[in-house]
């Protein structure tokens, strides 16, 4: 509008004034640059600061990750490429130890298997149009499926496959049956255990104060020895549950005391307006909690669930502890234990950073999902 | 004559050590709408949360559709399920839509089969005249029709008594009218209605009672055209003073 007309316009009765678009903005790479990158002289002078620490290591970590680097299993090569370029052929060379630790050689089929089968379970669990009752009806036969090849039998039954104990599994599957089992499992005891704290009873509310304190005082370390030791001495001989159940249930009882103190975060959003109104419609305790209180709760605390969720993925790295290999304790097992590729440790432990970080980024991404999912305005 | 289908005896309550309601007798037959009135802080809502047993009273009885109020969770759900009530603050839910606010109780309370849930809900939309909103969210509506969705929610359980616990007080003024339009016509459609309100014009149309308290008690009970022209009490002419007076 030129500025006759605006200077018209006051000495006029008020009239309804024609909505009109906003101003257009500028699009494009460049114009993003300059807005974004050099849009002031402080944000110029760290762009360029950044831009040249770039430039200064990119070549060098370019040149060391690929050019120079070794990519066939041989470990002369690598030792001579030695502090020039990596040796990627560690990986090539162990990565079966790596990705199924002691898993025997020739069976390995079985826990690959296993794995892709777990993978698609979570996959389609995270997706809507499979959230029915076809999805628990799947997740008990993957398991069935999963265990059953992993160790070769059901509850003593062969299935004609070689038995394998329990000791020898490792590697990937481990960690994704370790931390998929045990988020299962805390995930429902830390909201019993949330709703517990805020009971009206005190016995309950002191039972689960009790968990919660004694169990977050104590690192996963020290309840790991004491799954897989000392329970063991507590039981009568021969009544010790596998120690990988015992270890399971470590790792559940310690992140469900986590949860659980995150759930109640979200429990202490909701109004009593809300509980109120659920108990004016006749709603009972239950179904109170289940409609009404847990939706809207869980949905405040989502990135704080996915962040424990993602804390308990890795976590499992510390059954090494206990002799389980899972995915960072075979890669140990796998290079420690050979001279000729010790000294190449670094690569082998960027290839599992890698599948930490896909695994990780995944499941952030998913909570970002979720979160857009549970927001109504 | 038929029984008060809510009876308060001799009924007394305290927040810890401040005594909120003395001695309240009240009874009101099927079918009547009343209007409770009074400064803040008298009691007036405490007295109508007693009904629906969001609130305990320790001494007295009172007597909801023929069901004493007392420890007992079963009786006190069959007086939830007669009782219908709507809150200052709307309290609808927000993460469902209102469709479902409304279905919920039905289904999961009233055992009703969805599509049948689905219907009644969509009648009483249509009843409070927000049909056209049934898949939005709460928090997508004005308060006005907000609190219009309250209202229907709480007829979806088709309840003999609603209680309205200051319906209009968080309301913006031009939305007002359109709450009190549609309490009007449910007070026409003879459903018993308590409802604390400071809405005189409100009082004046529809109740056939007006009960005014003041610090716990009830002081004075009367028809709205006893009420408003003689009041009986200094403390009431006070009062109407104050509220009319602007």
């Amino acid at each position: 509008m030129s500025t006759p007309t605006s200077t018209a316009n006051a000495h006029r009765p008020a009239m309804l004034l024609p909505s009109r678009p906003p101003p257009a903005r500028q699009h494009g790479p460049w114009q993003w640059v300059r807005r974004e990158l050099l849009g002031s002289s402080s944000s110029a002078a760290i762009t360029c600061i950044i831009a040249a620490c770039l430039l200064w290591q990119l070549p060098h970590l370019v040149s060391w990750s690929l050019l120079e680097a070794v990519f066939r299993p041989d470990a002369d090569a690598c030792q001579a490429a030695r502090g020039t370029g990596a040796c990627w052929g560690v990986v090539v060379e162990k990565y079966r130890l790596i990705l199924f630790g002691r898993y025997p050689h020739a069976e390995q089929w079985r826990p690959l298997l296993a794995t892709v089968i777990l993978l698609a379970l979570l996959v389609a669990s995270c997706s809507r149009q499979c959230w029915h009752r076809g999805l628990l009806v799947a997740w008990v036969a993957g398991l069935l499926v999963f265990f059953g090849l992993m160790s070769g039998r059901w509850w003593g039954i062969s299935l004609g496959l070689s038995p394998v104990p329990t000791d020898q599994w490792g590697g990937f599957p481990l960690t994704l049956m370790l931390s998929t089992l045990s988020i299962a499992c805390a995930f429902p005891l830390a909201v019993l255990v949330a709703l517990g704290r805020r009971s009206d009873w005190p016995m309950v509310r002191a039972v689960c104060v009790t968990y919660i304190e004694l169990v977050r005082g104590v690192p996963l370390i020290s309840v790991l020895f004491m799954a897989s030791f000392m329970f063991p001495l507590l039981m009568p001989p021969g009544t010790t549950p596998d120690v990988l159940l015992r270890v399971l249930a470590g790792i559940t009882l310690f992140a469900a005391a986590y949860l659980a103190e995150i759930v109640r975060g979200g429990l202490q959003a909701i109004g009593r307006g809300q509980l109120e109104a659920a108990a004016s419609l006749g709603l009972g305790y239950w179904a109170t909690q289940r409609l009404v209180v847990l939706p809207q709760a869980l949905a405040h605390v989502v990135p704080g669930i996915m962040n424990n969720f993602i804390a308990i993925f890795k976590d499992t790295s510390l059954v090494t502890i206990v002799s389980l290999y899972e995915l960072s304790g075979a890669m140990g097992l796998a290079v420690n234990g050979d001279p000729n590729w010790r000294p190449f440790k670094l690569e082998a432990y960027l290839f599992i950073t890698l599948i930490y970080f896909a695994c990780c980024f995944a499941m952030s991404r998913y909570s970002l999902w979720v979160e857009r999912q549970v927001t109504h305005r | 004559m038929t029984p008060p289908i809510i009876q308060f005896e001799q009924v007394n309550k305290w927040y810890d050590q401040f005594h909120v309601l003395r001695d309240i007798n009240l009874s009101v037959a099927a079918g009547e709408r009343i209007v409770i009135c009074g400064p803040s802080g008298s009691g007036k809502s405490t007295l109508i949360r007693c009904i629906n047993r969001l609130e305990e009273h320790q001494e007295g009885r009172i007597t909801v559709a023929g069901i004493e109020l007392q420890d007992d969770s079963r009786a006190i759900e069959a007086v939830r399920r007669q009782v219908g009530m709507v809150f200052q603050q709307f309290n609808l839910f927000p993460h469902l839509t209102v469709l479902e606010n409304l279905t919920l109780s039905p289904i999961w309370v009233g055992k009703v089969k969805p599509e049948e849930a689905r219907e009644r809900a969509l009648q009483q939309l249509r009843r409070v005249r927000i049909a056209e909103q049934a898949d939005k969210y709460p928090l997508q509506l004005s308060g006005g029709q907000q609190q219009r969705v309250a209202i229907a929610r709480a007829l979806c359980l088709t309840p003999q008594i609603m209680l309205f616990d200051e319906p209009t007080s968080a309301l913006d003024p031009e939305m007002i009218q359109e709450v009190l339009d549609v309490m009007v016509e449910l007070a026409k459609q003879g459903i018993t209605m308590l409802c604390v309100t400071h809405e005189m014009g409100f009082a004046r149309a529809v109740a056939d009672r007006v009960v005014f308290m003041d610090q716990g008690q009830i002081i004075e009970q009367a028809s709205p055209q006893e009420f408003f022209e003689q009041p009986k009490h200094d403390r009431t002419r006070d009062f109407l003073a104050k509220i009319l007076g602007h």
